[in-house]
């Protein structure tokens, strides 16, 4: 199983759970970052890295002498990175999202892939769980296809090893976002209940809805804030899988780089209950009443 | 002939220049001897996630125009545009018309860019 630890809101305890739903999990594991921008699971995770190998991404280098000024590149490629200007194809390696089309379409064989680093992977070992990380290169802006490659090895480890996989995806809706959740059988979105939490919330079932893979809900900081949320997420029946409540334990474990599992018992039993209940919710056997008690 | 493209918010001479090139409302182009105008709708343009600098740049060149006048032209469009020795003029005061502008142009009060004026994506 794949689980995707998201939220619309950035900072709202994605990476919190992440980390102590990795420390509770029973079967085999893997814990991912694919967070490229800035992850951080690392922090709290301290893995230990086995491996780290660059991530390249293909961009086109054109021979201008086979290039017959057909326009077709130039009238596929969505993002502009390859342009016919008169007699002059200009290419911008950097805005190239290297989905290959422009080679492909080429009636004169005329381009051929080059590369750019797009970032590194890292992998290594969590205690028991395998860890696996991508960064995105400092200055690089291209978030999906960096985490596709992350995502193909993740493939491969979760097939090799049949491991069960948690990621801990990017904030916001957009393509990171989709891109990290997409592929999962579970997603799990982490707010907080403030009218920011709630705002950022809505967009982002709305955002992961069509997908049509169980959805629920945890609750940081749980007791601040309003009622909002809670009545929002009873009316759309979206359960709320579990609450970690808004204790100054929390945020100093968290500011040490600690699993808040580990804190405490108390703490442990919130991260077992939702390991269950992520478990009943992939199943389609969560009571959904007790869900919204 | 000699034709300009002005980045324009709409298809009359007495329209104001819009000051971005890349997400222009559209450019109106102008036979600077005759003054006759056509207007080029870059809508589709400024709805793109990247690259409109760049596309802005195929449109105008496909209007076969010798020069650009715009109030800021980024990086890539000025690649683009360069590659097809369109020249660019730039800084274009703030409120002005099309027309005005090309009046300016018309009486050699323009200096053409050695480099663009923006950074990318702006």
């Amino acid at each position: 199983m794949i689980v995707s630890i998201a939220s619309g809101k950035g900072g709202t305890g994605k990476t919190t759970v992440a980390a102590s739903l990795a420390r509770v999990w029973v079967r085999r594991l893997v814990a991912v970052d694919l967070d490229v921008e800035a992850p951080n699971l690392h922090l709290f995770l301290h893995p230990v890295i086995e491996e780290i190998v660059p991530a390249w991404i293909e961009t086109p280098v054109v021979d201008e002498s086979k290039c017959t000024f057909c326009l077709a590149c130039s009238a596929l490629c969505q993002f502009k990175a390859i342009s016919v200007m008169g007699s002059v194809v200009l290419t911008f390696a950097e805005m190239c999202h290297g989905c290959g089309g422009c080679i492909a379409i080429c009636p004169g064989k005329a381009i051929s892939p080059g590369k750019r680093q797009l970032g590194e992977i890292s992998r290594g070992y969590a205690g028991n769980a395998e860890y696996l990380a991508g960064c995105l290169r400092i200055g690089e802006s291209m978030s999906p296809p960096m985490m596709r490659q992350v995502k193909s090895r993740l493939k491969e480890i979760v097939c090799a090893s049949d491991r069960d996989a948690i990621i801990d995806a990017p904030p916001g809706v957009s393509c990171p976002a989709v891109n990290a959740v997409i592929d999962s059988d579970v997603i799990v979105l982490v707010t907080e209940p403030t009218p920011f939490g709630l705002h950022d919330f809505k967009l982002a079932w709305e955002a992961f809805s069509p997908f049509g893979k169980p959805m629920g809900v945890v609750i940081n900081r749980a007791g601040a804030g309003d009622r909002e949320l809670y009545s929002f997420c009873e009316e759309k029946n979206i359960p709320v899988l579990a609450e970690i409540p808004d204790e100054r334990a929390v945020a100093e474990g968290y500011s040490k780089g600690r699993v808040i599992a580990d804190l405490s018992p108390e703490f442990r039993k919130i991260f077992v209950s939702l390991h269950s209940k992520i478990f009943e919710l992939a199943a389609g056997a969560l009571d959904m009443e007790a869900a919204h008690a | 002939m000699s034709k300009i493209a002005i980045t324009s918010e709409g298809p009359d001479l007495d329209d104001p220049v819009d000051p971005r090139f890349g997400r222009a409302a559209g450019f109106l182009v102008v036979d600077v001897e005759t003054m006759d105008t056509s207007y080029i709708d870059n809508g589709q343009t400024q709805v793109l996630a990247q690259g409109a600098g760049i596309q802005a740049a195929q449109l105008v060149a496909g209007a076969g125009v010798d020069c650009v006048l715009s109030g800021f032209v980024g990086p890539k469009a000025f690649q683009a545009l360069s590659a097809v020795k369109i020249k660019v003029v730039q800084d274009l005061d703030e409120g002005m018309t099309v027309r005005q502008a090309v009046e300016k142009y018309k009486r050699g009060a323009v200096r053409f860019a050695e480099g663009p004026n923006r950074g990318a994506g702006r």
